[in-house]
């Protein structure tokens, strides 16, 4: 049999569906993989063998009963370990939550186990999502399958190294300022910031509430384009969460194209920090979308220069008070409880012991950005940038159909290298930043490989919001038309591990 | 503990006017919590009422309970608020462990109602006006008890333990603008206006309200400025004060208290105080080395609430008879005197004295046995009247047996008795005991004969004309009857037999 793990989730769904494999067969090829590679990228931070065969089992069962099978029923997926599990560690990266088994699944991973994706297990992650490295982990970095000594990205970057290294066909991502977005262009994957509101985030660990996203992330768009649908939709357990259809990204993602679809080009997305082979790959993005039929319009969004700073107020100001909970009293770890201390004292030591200096970095300033006399500077200031950004969105959307960009303005770099500076660590999200602010959807999908460096490239599409469908329109466009001029996928130029 | 100087109350008005200000948390009868499913029964087992939510686990979000709302909102419009057609909840950050997300769901600068006012009367019928600053929706806290210490307060304590049944349960916290003006009578008025916002909370029907169970807890706020200055003085924050009487002793006591303070040349601090039961004092809390900063800002997690006109509209045109309005009609329809119906609503006797009228008593009656033995045997057992084990309708029907001629107030009495020691209704109380007025002329002119020849000497003073010697011969009919017979007839028998007028 060809290699199950090299396949597509729409290609394994339909080997499970058809009975030319079993979803026990294609877990088993996975968890063997993840045997064989995940020592050396560390993509996972617990794998849960038992849990993900129980659940291929009960595909085959319903199989042999004749049932219907959902369009990923039996596909395995990799779980970034900020969603909750009931019965399964979620750690969020952090030590302050190891050994934490939570009570409850969140709404996402109920209705993954309703469409019978099958869970291999929790993946890598900066410490709660701070991060564009994954880094921050509090149990160690992972690497870039495309070379190990390098980031793959962050904070999913667990999840797009499993995807990259082909130990999962499916992942699951947040995004808060583009940890799906960015992991995907660095380890040429797939990655969609869904609408806000689009994925319920009951059971997501919070980071910063206004800004976080779950959403998929694949090898393919399609692929992502399934287990969008899977996930998306209103839940009354997420007041924040848009209660209107889903949109029809699966329809979208069989029928891409992009001809008379005008098409815009932020100016202010180049110049200084952006490497020359990122923004070749993205001027020859562009010109492909006009040789498929589209008009690129150049537009000028002048608020997102002030992107980084706003967002770099309100997310510290939100994680603040949402990461308050942390004090050791009812869950996850104590430290210094030794009958003669005080609570007070107790979650001092368990906050030092348990968060890292980025965590710690980012409660600070958000504390600080809200103090009173500091409020109006700080966190108003920021929540009006905020306005200014989703006006220039507002105002492009009125002259295009979809933006783009490069999805980061480096290719991946190597570990280590910007730890002890974070305004350069911060400036990996400079693309993606915007779409968080304003709420709206956005995709990166691979273009090529930076000459330079032959590392992968992303391109972003952002679209307006609930209008996800045409990041998938325009996305299937693309990667067709890549694949058409590569010969592949550009993944199979990836080293095999 | 030093003892905290005081000069007297009169000596304190006269150098000083009072300004309050009331903070009032009232627990909302909601089934369940303000931001998830979990239940608001009291009682249950520690913790048992508890899901992800309402403990702040890692990943939970809160979805605003519309009824909540929809309480916050009848309140706000029976105190004559401003609704606002647009506001959001915000986080109130600070470390607490009964707090499992170390911040309060609170509202800050956009409550859900404001600008309003509650007219109180005061003894004597004088109406006063208390403005309304705010009412905003919030949750409150899970519950610590700390175990160990001797004064049941965390210092000293060996470990406290946590129960968050109650965290979550929906708040609304109502917040005066400064009373001023109310001179001497400020601590009444404080009384008055806790009094009639726990009746207005009632007949709203969304909280029972009651003190003595938390479910409505005060905070007096005082200071004192030179009797003529414009500038009010540095305020005290005596917090839970959860009683009527303890809210009109805490603002007593705060006047005597910083009257002492000023008067001795000293500067009363901001602070915050506990006040006791016990004596009427208050005490400092802990002094804080620096003022709280709670980090107010909008919280993420709820989408802003926006209550539609037409739904205020609704909610307004539904709005009960509100309770002073109510009082002023049934004070009228019972013929009673303004301090009348104020001892009835002190009693908290107005819904049952309404309920029995309802069940068929007339209103004098009602009130009667209400006011009287009712309020007695309450007070006796240290017991609300409502709690008493008697229902309107039994309290009715022993009006009517009276009325009908079966029973005098003297057997009624024992009936009551019965119905309250558990021996059933009114009639089966009557039949069980054998309770009967004795009605039989026969019967009674025979009880009558044996008393006058069994007294002949009172007899004949009766028959010479001294009527008011009848008293002895009714007495010695009764107790041959053992209290069963009709006074006032007996004493007509007695006087028609002796041939006298009476």
């Amino acid at each position: 049999m060809a290699d199950l793990t090299k396949l597509t989730a729409s290609g394994l769904a339909g080997k499970i569906a058809s009975g030319e494999a079993t979803a026990v067969e294609v877990t088993e090829a996975h968890l063997a993989r993840i045997d064989a590679v995940d020592e050396k990228v560390h993509a996972f931070l617990h794998v849960d063998r038992e849990g993900a065969l129980a659940q291929a089992r009960a595909v085959d069962d319903k199989r042999a009963r004749g049932e219907k099978l959902g369009p990923l029923a039996g596909v395995p997926l990799a779980l970034k370990d900020i969603f909750t599990t009931k019965g399964v560690p979620t750690t969020v990266g952090s030590k302050i939550l190891e050994g934490w088994i939570p009570p409850y699944d969140a709404t996402l991973v109920t209705r993954l186990k309703a469409a019978d994706v099958v869970i291999l297990g929790k993946t890598n992650m900066d410490e709660f999502a701070m991060g564009s490295s994954t880094e921050n982990s509090a149990f160690g970095p992972t690497g870039n399958p495309w070379d190990l000594t390098r980031i793959p990205g962050g904070s999913g970057g667990g999840s797009s190294a499993s995807l990259a290294s082909f130990q999962a066909p499916l992942a699951i991502g947040t995004d808060t300022g583009g940890s799906i977005r960015q992991p995907a262009a660095v380890t040429g994957t797939v990655g969609v910031k869904p609408t806000y509101g689009g994925v319920s985030r009951y059971g997501m660990v919070a980071f910063s509430s206004s800004l976080d996203q779950g959403g998929p992330c694949a090898r393919t768009v399609l692929d992502a384009a399934l287990l969008h649908e899977a996930i998306a939709g209103h839940d009354p357990l997420d007041s924040t969460s848009i209660d209107a259809p889903v949109p029809p990204v699966v329809e979208a993602a069989r029928n891409g194209s992009v001809r008379g679809m005008r098409v815009g080009v932020v100016k202010e997305f180049a110049g200084e920090g952006y490497q020359a082979g990122v923004m070749q790959r993205f001027n020859e993005s562009v010109e492909l979308l006009r040789e498929l039929g589209a008009e690129v319009v150049e537009l000028s969004c002048p608020s997102f220069d002030k992107a980084l700073a706003a967002y770099y107020l309100i997310a510290p100001s939100e994680c603040s008070s949402n990461l308050a909970r942390f004090d050791g009293l009812r869950y996850g770890l104590r430290t210094g409880d030794d009958g003669s201390r005080s609570a007070e004292d107790v979650t001092a030591l368990t906050r030092a012991a348990g968060f890292g200096p980025e965590v710690k970095r980012r409660i600070m300033l958000g504390t600080y950005a809200l103090s009173s006399g500091y409020y109006d500077a700080y966190y108003g200031s920021a929540q009006k940038v905020r306005t200014l950004i989703s006006r220039d969105f507002q105002r492009a959307f009125e002259q295009v159909d979809v933006l783009v960009s490069p999805t980061t303005p480096t290719t991946a770099f190597p570990i280590g290298e910007r730890v002890d500076d974070p305004m350069a660590m911060y400036l990996a999200d400079l693309c993606t930043i915007p779409s968080n602010l304003a709420g709206n959807a956005a995709m990166s999908l691979p273009c090529g490989l930076a000459p330079e460096d032959g590392l992968p490239v992303g391109l972003q599409i952002v679209a307006p919001a609930m209008a996800d469908d045409r990041l998938y329109k325009v996305g299937a466009a693309v990667e067709a038309a890549f694949i058409d001029k590569w010969g592949h996928p550009l993944l199979e130029e990836a080293p095999s591990l | 503990m030093t003892v905290t100087e005081l000069v007297s109350y009169e000596d304190a008005l006269a150098a000083y006017d009072p300004v309050m200000g009331l903070e009032v948390h009232v627990e909302l009868g909601t089934k369940t919590k303000m931001f998830c499913g979990c239940s608001t029964a009291l009682g249950a087992e520690a913790n048992a009422q508890t899901c992800p939510t309402c403990l702040g686990l890692p990943g939970s979000l809160p979805v605003v309970n519309a009824t909540g709302v929809e309480s916050a909102i009848k309140i706000g419009l029976a105190l004559n608020c401003e609704i606002a057609e647009w506001c959001r909840f915000a986080r109130k950050n600070y470390f607490y462990p009964d707090m499992p997300k170390n911040f309060q769901t609170s509202q800050y600068d956009e409550p859900i109602a404001f600008n309003g006012y509650l007219d109180v009367e005061i003894d004597g019928g004088e109406v006063f006006r208390v403005e309304i600053e705010r009412a905003h929706m919030e949750e409150d806290t899970g519950k610590s008890t700390h175990v160990g210490g001797a004064t049941g307060r965390i210092h000293g304590a060996s470990h406290s333990l946590l129960d968050y049944n109650r965290a979550g349960i929906p708040l609304i916290e109502i917040v005066t603008k400064p009373i001023v003006g109310a001179g001497e009578r400020a601590p009444e008025v404080a009384k008055a206006y806790v009094a009639e916002l726990r009746e207005l909370i009632k007949a709203l029907g969304v909280s029972e309200a009651r003190m003595e169970m938390g479910q409505m807890r005060c905070d007096v706020n005082l200071s004192l400025r030179p009797q003529g200055a414009d500038k009010f003085g540095t305020r005290s924050e005596t917090k839970n004060v959860n009683s009527l009487r303890s809210v009109e002793r805490a603002a007593r006591f705060e006047i005597q208290r910083q009257a002492a303070v000023l008067g001795g040349g000293g500067t009363v601090i901001q602070e915050t105080r506990h006040f006791h039961e016990e004596d009427g004092s208050t005490t400092p809390g802990r002094v804080k080395e620096e003022a709280e900063d709670y980090r107010y800002f909008p919280e993420p997690d709820l989408v802003p609430v926006a209550p539609s006109r037409e739904w205020v509209e609704k909610l307004r045109a539904g709005l009960p008879e509100l309770p002073r309005v109510r009082r002023n009609r049934l004070r009228e329809e019972w013929g009673i005197s303004a301090h009348e119906m104020r001892s009835v609503l002190n009693a908290g006797a107005i819904d049952l004295i309404t309920a029995t009228i309802d069940a068929g008593a007339d209103a004098a009656s009602a009130r009667k046995w209400w006011m009287g033995e009712l309020a007695r045997r309450a007070n006796e057992d240290g017991v609300e009247l409502a709690a008493l084990p008697i229902t309107p309708a039994q309290v009715a029907r022993v009006c009517a047996l009276v009325a009908e001629g079966s029973l005098n107030d003297k057997l009624a009495r024992q009936v009551i008795e019965g119905v309250l020691a558990g021996e059933g209704d009114p009639d089966a109380v009557v039949a069980a005991r054998g309770l009967k007025v004795v009605s039989d002329e026969g019967a009674l002119g025979a009880a009558v004969d044996e008393a006058i020849a069994g007294n002949a000497a009172i007899a004949d003073k009766i028959r010479g004309g001294k009527v008011a010697a009848a008293g002895a011969l009714v007495g010695a009919v009764m107790k041959a009857t053992r209290g069963q017979a009709d006074a006032a007839r007996v004493r007509e028998l007695i006087l028609e037999k002796l041939g006298v007028q009476g």
